[in-house]
């Protein structure tokens, strides 16, 4: 198989707490939110990897540390070969930044109210120097700006944001990520603020865009349906740890990992012929806090299969068990 | 059948502002019948929430009630003057489930202070009293009494929302508003809480109207179902209906445009443009510029809600 394009090892990233003075001069030991807690993953050219999982599960931490807007504890990250954690210097970081873009999940609060739609166009090419003249760039924006189909394009340049529409906008906030040609594009949750029709709209167009110009995804989101339609890979992330992993249609029609499976319970579908059965949920409690991390299995607090001894004791391991399908749970097959 | 108790009848809502008068709810009627949990849906801007508010006597200003009948057990309240709709109407005979559990509690008071308010002035309950059916209805959510004593920001998301569903149940209205009860909580609280619903429909014969732009939510909890485009009903219905034989081609293109979860779906479908302003709705049919079958009529005339199927209504020339 041909090398990744993204390459995540043992990816780690803690917060340290706040603590008092108090604290501090008693010598308490200083805590840490463990948001990303030993990731890996690789990610194939042109392929959709999603990474799913409930507020607080770590994800979007991810997603920042691959784009440098946060630096890791520890770990490597490795963008077509090279190691990106050793990137330091402002050159380097900005030839990684025009490789690596990121779309956010507020489209509202993504772009500077008082940047006209052509300044927040023009901005990213100043930044890295490209187009010499005015015109050029001027051609480069018209270019985005037809390519996520917001045309035409002359009579938006000279909009301000609050003048267009939540989809107009989040097409803007891609075309912004999509003008300095990327690789590889982070979407944090980019259609989770956005009604059912633009969300359609939206995912059409991300889709379209890997086609045609073979750009790459990490594609952060809550969301199992919007995962299983517009990606290839899903992994399922739990307390800061990935806990499945696999192709998205085996994932869902055949989760291993027992909080999949709760995961996929909770989803609603629209089948009204169900509306008076109240689901059956396996999952137990709620998301215990990044600070004090169970032991074992973490998330053995919550599961139904949990068996003492084994799951509190000992952290279970990344195995795989179908092709290209792995779980990280002591009882898989076994419940 | 069951006797309605809630009947709303062309009720108009326009919000008077400076740019010209927003036409938010334009002649709505439906009934609500006791026991049923009516699904409304829509794109963010349709006047869905509108509708709610305008329900509880209670139009955010700019906004008025222009038009039209609102009975609660057959008792009138449009016209009803504010002082007898906060002691007669609101909570005691429809309350509402708010959005955002996050910011509908008062961060400064417990949540027993806050849940015992109304009782106090409604009911002239005594402290003890208060406390107690607090507490029963703490209980009947899901949750310990003993959060009685404790903040909102000591309680999770979940629990916010159940604490508000609680508060909404307490003074035994004849109608709840569930206005996005689910929206802003993580996938499996989701679902804990329609399961919530769901139990309470069942236990209390709730009669609610569960407002929401989740297609998929929606359909989870609701016998019935209501579709709203700019500011009136297009399509009203038994779920199965709405969901399986959707007469609407505004129905139609919503259902398309969700992704399924166990099936797979070549293409998502979407609706082309935006939804129209609602100072100057297009003339007609308000979908006719974004529908793929305009046709002449579409642009000149506005379809009423016909009955196509038993109990089922669409309003489309198409039809």
């Amino acid at each position: 198989m041909a090398e990744p394009i993204l390459k995540v090892e043992n990816l780690k990233k803690y917060f340290p707490l706040k603590r008092g003075l108090l604290a501090s001069l008693r010598g308490e030991p200083q805590r840490f939110v463990h948001a990303v807690d030993g990731v890996s993953f690789e990610i194939h050219k042109q392929q959709v990897f999603a990474l799913v999982g409930e507020s607080g599960c770590g994800k979007s931490t991810t997603g920042r540390l691959i784009v440098k807007l946060l630096e890791p504890t520890d770990g490597k990250i490795y963008l077509e070969g090279q190691d990106v954690t050793e990137i330091t210097t402002k050159e380097e970081i900005l030839a990684y930044r025009r490789k690596v873009q990121m779309i956010f999940q507020d489209p509202f609060a993504s772009l500077n109210p008082r940047f006209r739609i052509f300044d927040v166009l023009e901005e990213p090419l100043l930044i890295h120097g490209i187009g010499e003249t005015r015109a050029e760039r001027e051609e480069l924006i018209y270019k985005a700006l037809e390519m996520v189909k917001v045309t035409p394009p002359e009579d938006y340049v000279s909009r301000f944001p609050h003048m267009l529409s939540g989809g107009q906008r989040q097409r803007v906030a891609i075309a912004r990520a999509l003008i300095l040609n990327p690789t590889f594009i982070v979407a944090d949750e980019p259609v989770s603020m956005l009604d059912v029709s633009i969300r359609a709209e939206i995912l059409e167009l991300m889709k379209d865009l890997k086609d045609k110009i073979g750009v790459t995804y990490l594609y952060i989101t809550h969301d199992l349906s919007t995962a299983r339609y517009f990606a290839d890979w899903i992994a399922v992330m739990y307390l800061g740890r990935i806990v499945e992993i696999g192709p998205a249609t085996r994932v869902i029609d055949n989760p291993l990992h027992p909080y999949t499976r709760a995961l996929l319970a909770a989803v609603p579908e629209p089948k009204p012929e169900r509306r008076n059965v109240i689901k059956e949920l396996p999952i137990k409690g709620e998301v215990p806090s990044a600070v004090e991390i169970p032991p074992g299995c973490r998330f053995h607090p919550r599961c139904i299969y949990f068996q003492k001894g084994l799951c509190d004791v000992q952290q279970p391991k990344l195995i795989e068990y179908e092709h290209n399908h792995w779980a990280e749970c002591h009882l898989v097959g076994k419940f | 059948m069951a006797k309605a108790v809630l009947e709303v009848k062309n009720l108009k809502m326009y919000y008077f502002t400076n740019k010209g008068v927003v036409k938010a709810v334009d002649d709505i009627s439906f009934e609500l019948k006791k026991g049923e949990v009516m699904g409304l849906a829509g794109e963010s801007g349709c006047g869905k929430s509108s509708l709610g508010f305008t329900l509880l006597g209670m139009p955010t200003p700019p906004g008025k009630i222009v038009d039209g009948s609102i009975k609660i057990d057959g008792r009138e309240i449009v016209g009803l003057p504010e002082d007898v709709l906060r002691k007669e109407i609101r909570w005691e005979k429809i309350s509402m489930i708010f959005q955002g559990a996050m910011n509908a509690l008062n961060p400064v008071y417990t949540v027993g202070y806050q849940m015992t308010e109304p009782l106090l002035y409604h009911k002239g309950m005594s402290q003890e009293e208060a406390l107690d059916r607090a507490q029963k209805y703490l209980e009947l959510v899901g949750l310990d009494p003993e959060i009685v004593y404790r903040y909102p920001h000591e309680l999770s998301g979940g629990m916010k929302q159940r604490v508000i569903i609680a508060m909404a149940l307490l003074m035994e209205p004849s109608v709840v508003i569930a206005d996005e009860p689910t929206t802003a909580l993580d996938v499996v609280v989701q679902a804990q809480i329609i399961n919530l619903m769901k139990r309470l429909k069942k236990e209390l014969g709730l009669s609610m109207i569960f407002i929401t732009h989740d297609l998929s939510i929606l359909a989870e909890i609701s016998d019935r179902v209501a579709i709203m485009y700019a500011g009136k009903l297009v399509e009203i219905g038994d779920s199965e209906k709405i969901y399986y034989e959707p007469a609407h081609p505004y129905t139609q293109k919503l259902l398309a445009a969700i992704p399924r979860l166990h099936e797979d779906v070549e293409k998502l479908e979407f609706i082309p443009g935006q939804p129209p302003n609602l100072i100057n709705p297009p003339k007609g049919c308000r979908f006719h510029p974004r529908c793929p079958y305009a046709m002449d009529i579409c642009r000149e005339q506005v379809p009423e809600l016909k009955e196509i199927d038993k109990d089922h209504y669409a309003a489309c020339w198409l039809l």
